[in-house]
């Protein structure tokens, strides 16, 4: 079954210290959400996976969540660097980070071999490219057929996968459409899931029997969070804040200005004002 | 704009800064039947530039999984939801990257980056050793694949000695190597970094050695500025050719789409700047 707890609920009964969790949307449908409440809830020694860390890993990684981050591209899109990405690179602060580094050729590859439940993906990647040598998690391996030399990642089966999408209905079934990344993918790949959406309805009503919908029993719990994705977007909700993505540029510079910033607009925030009660089952598939 | 020298050339409604003519000549690179990923920052100008003035049948892809996109207004991402509202068709980025680039329906890929060195080869990682860098740059994206699985990439950079440099710190993306065969020593059957729009001139490797050599020159820029804002000796092609300067559509319609750009991003500063 899947559940409709609190995000407070949620968080708390499916993210643990020490995971590996997958925040996915690439630039839309980003979970900023479920990502502060994570932040709230003080987890620590994550394994972060994201295409592109965005601003919502750079604020976990501030904050001191993470132990390791699986990445492929970590800028601001279109403004600059990720400041906190790069001072706990540079400068291990507030804590050493550890990279693992992809092409997002490889990324995504990564995420449909673990929604396929195999053991790696094969692409025709990383030719010449210094990335390779750097973890031990980008390999050569010959086509048996062809002989060709081909890149070979292993699967990505992150312990959490959490999205945000435009709406579920009240059994859990969730709809997601416009630009969808690998929203599908991290949520067929992830031991557990969790999906905020902005708002639950009576009938999906899917404008075209191709949208992408996840059935409600690959989902273990779904919240509604209108305004979810904020200041990424949902499509035929909200548009991208694209001032809030230059504005963080300076925010998020200096030390002390980003924790002030997180203290008044997360750590001082509520998930939510009530507390479901409502028990989250967790599959281990 | 950061960098931008403060010079135009021409006069009354045909000045332009030089940031302008690299926009105007990168866009000036492409054709009708070109299908082209686009990098966001200068290539998305760059590209939409064209689609907007002599190419209208281009096909532009955004790696976001967004086919023969038009927007209105520049993205500031790669994401943004005027590249999906505008798209022929919207498909998942494990498509994207499967389906679309590594089955080589891509004819152009359209790159910036940080540093770039004498044989094409583009770095978007690290300045600096990948363990202690100096400034942690953002990385890869789709720059590696792009770069083996277009039938060609242009980059358009602009020209300074910290981002030319004779050897870069990180192979990102793969351009010619150590020149000469390396591509195809390395099973590569595409034609690789093909040209180099900056803002004082265009770069094309050289066909045996695989050397950037500069084959044009904008206008009022001197042999000396090239090789001052180059890293290693620069050479010169034997005919080197004269970069027509914008006209007066060219400059207009780009300055529009900054200004629609600015405006619907709530910024004060146009884009076509910015990072890949």
């Amino acid at each position: 079954m899947t559940a409709f707890p609190s995000l407070a609920d949620a968080v708390a009964a499916l993210v643990r210290d020490g995971d590996s969790v997958a925040m996915e949307g690439f630039t839309h449908l980003i979970p900023f959400a479920a990502g502060h409440e994570v932040i709230r809830q003080g987890r620590r020694d994550l394994t972060l996976i994201r295409m592109t860390p965005d601003l919502i890993y750079d604020q976990l990684i501030g904050m001191g969540c993470a132990r390791k981050l699986i990445f492929s591209w970590g800028g601001n899109p279109g403004v600059g660097s990720l400041h906190r990405l790069r001072d706990a690179v540079e400068h291990a602060w507030p804590a050493p980070l550890e990279l693992e580094e992809h092409s997002h050729a490889a990324m995504a590859s990564a995420y449909a071999a673990g929604a396929s439940g195999l053991p790696c993906a094969l692409l025709r990647g990383y030719i010449g490219s210094d990335l390779v040598g750097q973890h031990p998690h980008i390999r050569f391996v010959e086509c048996p057929f062809t002989g060709e030399r081909l890149a070979a990642v292993p699967a990505l089966r992150p312990d959490v996968g959490i999205i945000h999408a435009q709406r579920a209905d009240r059994a859990g079934n969730v709809l997601i459409e416009g630009i969808i990344g690998v929203q599908k993918e991290v949520i067929l790949a992830a031991r557990r899931t969790l999906v905020t959406v902005e708002e639950i309805v009576e009938d999906l009503q899917p404008p075209s029997p191709n949208t992408v919908v996840l059935p409600h029993w690959t989902i273990n719990a779904v919240v509604a969070v209108p305004h979810g994705a904020h200041p990424s977007y949902a499509q035929g909700y909200y548009g991208r804040d694209n001032a809030f993505y230059t504005a963080w540029d300076a925010i998020s510079r200096d030390r002390d200005t980003f924790r002030a910033w997180m203290r008044e607009h997360v750590l001082a925030a509520r998930a939510d004002d009530t507390v479901s009660g409502a028990a989250v089952e967790v599959k281990q598939p | 704009m950061s960098g931008e020298r403060v010079v135009t050339r021409g006069a009354g409604t045909t000045a332009y800064t030089p940031t302008e003519m690299m926009t105007v000549t990168a866009a000036r690179a492409l054709t009708n039947d070109d299908v082209c990923f686009v990098g966001i920052g200068a290539p998305s100008a760059a590209c939409n530039l064209a689609r907007l003035t002599h190419v209208p049948a281009i096909t532009l892809i955004y790696e976001s999984g967004t086919i023969a996109t038009k927007p209105d207004v520049l993205p500031l991402s790669i994401g943004d939801p005027e590249l999906c509202a505008t798209a022929l068709a919207t498909v998942s980025v494990p498509e994207m990257f499967q389906y679309w680039l590594q089955g080589g329906r891509v004819t152009v890929g359209f790159l910036g980056g940080a540093q770039i060195d004498r044989f094409g080869n583009i770095n978007s990682t690290v300045i600096g050793p990948y363990d202690h860098p100096r400034v942690r740059l953002p990385g890869a994206g789709g720059a590696p694949e792009i770069a083996s699985a277009c039938g060609q990439i242009y980059a358009i950079m602009r020209q300074s000695p910290r981002a030319f440099v004779p050897k870069v710190d990180f192979i990102t993306s793969f351009g010619h190597g150590d020149g000469g065969d390396h591509r195809r020593r390395l099973g590569l059957r595409t034609a690789g970094i093909t040209l180099v729009i900056t803002d004082l001139g265009l770069l094309r490797p050289d066909p045996e050695t695989k050397e950037l050599t500069v084959t044009a020159i904008h206008p009022g820029v001197t042999r000396d500025q090239i090789t001052q804002a180059t890293g290693w000796p620069i050479r010169f092609a034997t005919d080197v050719s004269a970069t027509p300067p914008p006209d007066s559509h060219d400059l207009d319609v780009l300055r529009d789409l900054l200004a629609r750009t600015a405006r619907a991003h709530g910024t004060t500063s146009a884009a076509g700047d910015g990072s890949t």
